[in-house]
């Protein structure tokens, strides 16, 4: 039988917690594409885009991330297309994050004040060119704090890809437990990685809303 | 290629998604109900504890809601046992429940009950009331009363999160599709219905506790 130290435990999950955070960045990036195409649909107006868009966020808020990892998991099979847990996992974090942000974001652009959008209309600027130059600098600067502290539900988030099978740290720590039968020690790193992980963020995140505050008065 | 879906195979296992549902319901009632208390308490250490007490209760905030649910699932689940405590996957599963949401909820609350006037207080000691009864009858209404979407929204996060106990075999929802869908194969489907179920539910849950709280909780704002 081979022997596990708290090293080798340790150094294997080290190993696993690379696909934790690949995997949240690609659902990351992902998410704050699909967000923001989503989010400049919604200012358009354009006819039934806020009624669609508002259901997909309220869909996505409203079902277990689970789920939405199994029905990404059967239903891209279900397309005939050739899928993997990785795929699955990847595409439904992905919508996840995008539901999330853009409903941030549109949080963000409404706390610019209106007039800041008519000050750019007078001045004969394009719909996009309001957005480019005058709304999005500004919403920006009260997004980042609430962005980087969603980041940590992402990373959390990909914990649940463990449950289709994908190997990050979560699924990790169930195997090396399978192994050593030590899972009080396992879990305990395994929680610890996390926190690693997920602490410094949250405190980014923190450090950011303070500054925003007091940028405020 | 044609694509060919089967609820029927699905809806005619309504008792195991009934059975699902009660469960859900119940573990999320429960924790939420001790999450929530367990909250206000130790929103009142970090606020009026000693310096102590609010460094515990910080750690172990951070603790819990920089770490996965599901690894705290695992943890009470898989881990506990191996320093001898020994829990069926419902004990497990409403403990895991009622640590993440407290931490969650002790938060929440402190920030309501920070943003109380000191004014009232003061008026409130001058008075002659107790610290206690301050807290109870002045602070903590219409602290609840500010926090009370936020909390609502986290105890409907809970109650999606609580998919995850299907995994220890807690025969809550998910578990019921799961076992569904090994029996039938038809697993889009049946993960499908359920995710519907669990809109539903969340959808029930937000409108009775917005109804809820107001009327006997703490009382409508004046």
């Amino acid at each position: 039988m081979v022997e596990f130290t708290l090293w080798d435990i340790l150094r294997n999950l080290l190993l696993a917690a690379r696909w934790t955070v690949l995997l949240s960045l690609v659902a990351f990036a992902g998410g704050s594409l699909v967000g923001l195409i989503l989010l400049v649909v919604r200012l358009t107006g354009m006819r039934g885009a806020d009624l669609a868009v508002g259901g997909y966020v309220r869909l996505f808020q409203g079902t277990p991330l689970l789920m939405q990892l199994f029905l990404a998991y059967f239903g891209i099979a279900l397309l005939g297309i050739p899928t993997s847990a990785w795929m699955a996992a990847a595409f439904a974090l992905t919508l996840y994050t995008s539901a999330f942000l853009t409903e941030i974001w549109r949080g963000c652009v409404a706390a610019v004040p209106k007039g800041q959008w008519e000050a750019g209309a007078s001045l004969a600027l394009s719909f996009s060119e309001q957005l480019r130059y005058i709304v999005l600098p500004q919403a920006t600067k009260i997004a980042i704090a609430p962005t980087v502290g969603f980041l940590v539900q992402v990373v959390k988030g990909t914990a649940l890809a463990s449950v289709i099978g994908f190997i990050e740290l979560t699924k990790a720590g169930t195997m090396i437990t399978n192994a050593t039968f030590r899972p009080f020690v396992v879990y305990s790193f395994v929680a610890l990685l996390y926190f690693v992980l997920c602490f410094p963020i949250s405190l980014y995140a923190k450090t950011l809303e303070m500054r925003l505050n007091a940028a405020r008065g | 290629m044609r694509i060919q879906l089967d609820f029927v195979a699905v809806l005619s296992q309504w008792q195991l998604l009934l059975e699902g549902v009660a469960w859900t319901v119940g573990l999320t009632v429960i924790s939420a109900g001790i999450g929530v208390l367990l909250g206000i308490a130790f929103a009142w250490a970090r606020s009026h504890g000693p310096a102590w007490l609010k460094w515990v209760v910080g750690t172990y905030v951070e603790l819990i809601r920089n770490t996965p649910f599901i690894v705290q699932l695992f943890f009470v689940f898989f881990g506990l046992p191996a320093a001898g405590v020994r829990l069926s996957p419902e004990t497990a599963s409403v403990i895991a429940m009622v640590i993440n949401l407290s931490a969650y909820a002790t938060e929440i609350v402190r920030a309501g009950i920070d943003a109380t006037p000191r004014g009232q207080v003061e008026a409130a000691l001058s008075l002659a009331l107790t610290r206690a009864q301050v807290f109870l009858h002045v602070v903590l209404p219409p602290a609840l009363r500010k926090i009370w979407p936020a909390l609502v929204s986290q105890i409907v996060i809970v109650m999606l999160g609580s998919a995850v106990c299907g995994q220890i075999s807690t025969r809550e929802l998910s578990y019921a599709a799961n076992l569904i869908q090994s029996r039938n194969f038809r697993g889009f489907e049946s993960y499908l219905v359920a995710t519907v179920i669990y809109l539903l539910l969340a959808l029930a849950v937000r409108e009775l506790l917005n109804w809820l709280g107001p009327r006997y909780l703490f009382g409508r704002a004046s």
